[in-house]
């Protein structure tokens, strides 16, 4: 079985995000970068999967040269192989899902594992766009899945319960908090992951669909306001959730 | 300066896995287990998977080959989290692996080295009720008997010798007397369960309460002559050397302690207000953590760079004694310091503050204490020389 992991690098959870100088991109200096954590739920998936019924595992990144190190980490998780598509432009989650794409039609495998949502843009595009080039079967915020032959069952969250799908091969799963529990690489693993191959394939000049015009940091200034829990005290929450803070 | 500056790939990637474990699996059961003087096998099991305890001993005996930075770096970041766990850890690999792989024959490291990297502990049977400082004072004798030797005599404070997994202890014992007059001394690989040899936890512990620490008795214990470490008569040199090693253990150790510390009372200090303001901006609780934050700097690169020196077989005699001095007297500071910062729930177990400066003690103790390292040091720079 062969079987295509699409991870990305993004910054720590506790990294303290500033906006770059050109105002519409963060400032990565002094940014320290991690495995997407979704990522890893796909990653475990994907490993387990190759572990039950053989195979190998290819991990697949799109970004800049300073992105491989997540490759090395998926490698020592237990990854065979790793493909990096560089491209140091800021790009868009078009050009993601089309170089993964691109690499995935060649690749032709029989299941694409990623996390539902890198956790540095949160655009939770990448498994539906990926989903139409290719014209697969796509199951998003999975949190469970049972193989049977050449189906997959997956059940998925929505909104106050859950959702079952069945989907054949091959196909896409998006990986939700729950699917599994991810391992610790193996001190040895790591010490091995240098010795496995990473392809490097340049990718294309692009021009991306979405502009980012600007991006600034979330206004800390508060209402600061407490009222009591009468009838008149909710109304007044709902006119100023409505009037000052323009909510809704 | 960062963190990583001058490590390879793995090393950081090592860090990151280690911190990682140690935070999510050790440092939630870390105060309950400190509590109830427990040793978890559980948590020594998960850390031979991950390859902790083979760190040095080279892949043909399923160990995981590190380099010495490498291996500090392990030893520090579980430190970072729990002393108790990090003991477990740094003394089976440094006191136990380290004498048999440095001078076990083939046959010993054959019949050892894989069990003792995959989750049996071993332990270094140095010092006696009597004997501390003053190994010189040893007072367990072996006496030869035909193919045999049999040993008499008791030692204590001796990491991991009686858990549940333990598979033995080397035991530096009195072989006789050498021409010169001075005792002679060897080490003997002598496995739990061996007639006449009892091993059992010590309780009651002020710090690495979580940890296993041993007395050991041995009646008329005899061994096969095949359990000599090495040579008759190098024992005294096996364990300097072993110690030589040793005090980079304990030196990170001491980092670590100190890093943790730091940053869990700098996370407090960033949230606890008084006076309106948080505690972090009084320039009485800055300085201390400015105080702090200089050692660390000045002794992780000092410990990586005597690290570099061992992987190069140059001689760390002094360096590994100053690095443990420096190191174990900064987790002293910063654990106090620590304390002093989260005042009143500072004393509380709740919090972590009070288990760190428990666990901060044994480093200016254990494995030579802070005035044998000041000795050694002055020794090599030439104070007591004819």
């Amino acid at each position: 079985m062969n079987i295509l992991v699409a991870v990305s690098r993004v910054p720590d959870t506790t990294t303290k995000i500033l906006v770059g100088s050109d105002g519409k991109f963060i400032d990565t200096n002094n940014v320290k970068f991690i495995l997407n954590p979704y990522d890893e739920y796909a990653l475990e998936e994907a490993i387990r999967l190759k572990e039950k019924n053989g195979g190998k595992v290819i991990a697949i990144t799109v970004g800049p040269a300073t992105a491989q190190d997540i490759l090395r980490n998926a490698l020592a998780v237990g990854a065979d192989e790793a493909v990096h598509i560089k491209s140091e432009q800021n790009f868009d989650s078009f050009f993601v899902a089309s170089q993964i794409a691109e690499y995935a039609s060649k690749m032709k495998p029989d299941i694409i594992f990623m996390g539902k949502q890198s956790i540095d843009f949160d655009s939770l595009q990448v498994p539906s766009i990926l989903s139409d080039i290719l014209d697969l079967p796509l199951a998003t915020i999975v949190t469970k899945l049972n193989y049977e032959g050449n189906m997959v069952k997956a059940e998925r969250e929505i909104e106050g319960g859950k959702e079952v799908l069945s989907l054949q091969m091959p196909c896409i799963i998006s990986a939700q908090k729950g699917l599994n529990e991810p391992r610790y690489p193996k001190l040895p693993d790591i010490m091995k992951a240098k010795k496995k191959p990473i392809e490097e394939i340049d990718a294309p000049n692009y021009e991306n669909n979405i502009e980012i015009i600007g991006m600034e940091l979330p206004s800390r200034s508060r209402l600061n306001k407490i009222v009591g829990d009468t009838d008149e005290d909710i109304k007044e929450i709902v006119r100023m959730l409505h009037e000052d803070a323009k909510i809704f | 300066m960062p963190l990583n500056r001058n490590l390879n790939e793995e090393q950081v990637m090592l860090r990151e896995t280690v911190r990682k474990f140690a935070e999510e699996v050790i440092r939630p059961v870390a105060i309950e287990l400190d509590e109830t003087e427990h040793f978890s096998v559980e948590l020594t099991k998960q850390m031979a998977e991950l390859g902790l305890m083979g760190a040095f001993i080279p892949e043909e005996y399923g160990g995981t080959a590190l380099d010495y930075v490498s291996y500090i770096i392990i030893v520090e970041e579980l430190s970072r989290v729990d002393g108790s766990n990090a003991a477990t850890v740094a003394a089976h690999n440094s006191l136990g692996v380290g004498p048999i792989y440095y001078f076990g024959n083939d046959e010993q490291k054959e019949k050892y080295l894989p069990q003792l990297a995959s989750g049996k502990l071993w332990g270094f049977g140095l010092t006696e009720p009597n004997a501390g400082s003053d190994a010189g004072n040893t007072q367990t004798t072996a006496v030869e008997d035909g193919d045999y030797w049999i040993l008499n005599g008791s030692k204590t404070f001796i990491t991991n010798a009686s858990t549940e997994i333990t598979l033995g202890s080397t035991i530096l014992a009195v072989t006789g007397e050498r021409p010169d007059g001075r005792k002679e001394y060897s080490c003997f690989l002598v496995e739990n369960g061996t007639p006449g040899y009892i091993a059992k936890p010590i309780h009651k512990k002020m710090m690495w309460r979580a940890s296993n620490t041993s007395e050991i008795f041995l009646d008329n214990v005899r061994v096969h002559k095949s359990a000599l470490l090495g040579k008759r008569g190098d024992g005294f040199k096996q364990m300097l050397k072993t110690l030589d090693y040793g005090r980079l253990s304990i030196a990170s150790m001491g980092l670590g302690l100190a890093q943790g510390a730091f940053d869990y009372a700098l996370n407090y200090a960033k949230q606890r207000k008084a006076f309106g303001e948080k505690i972090s901006t009084f320039q009485a609780t800055a300085f201390k953590f400015a105080d702090i934050e200089v050692g660390l700097e000045l002794a992780r690169n000092y410990l990586y760079e005597t690290c570099r020196m061992a992987n190069e077989g140059v001689k760390i005699t002094k360096e590994g004694a100053i690095a443990k001095l420096y190191c174990s007297e900064l987790a002293h500071l910063a654990s106090n310091h620590a304390v002093q910062i989260l005042g009143g729930y500072g004393l509380i177990k709740e919090y972590e503050a009070e288990r760190y400066y428990r666990d901060a003690k044994l480093l200016e103790i254990g494995e030579g204490t802070s005035e044998i390292q000041r000795l050694v040091i002055a020794r090599q720079v030439g104070c007591f020389d004819e």
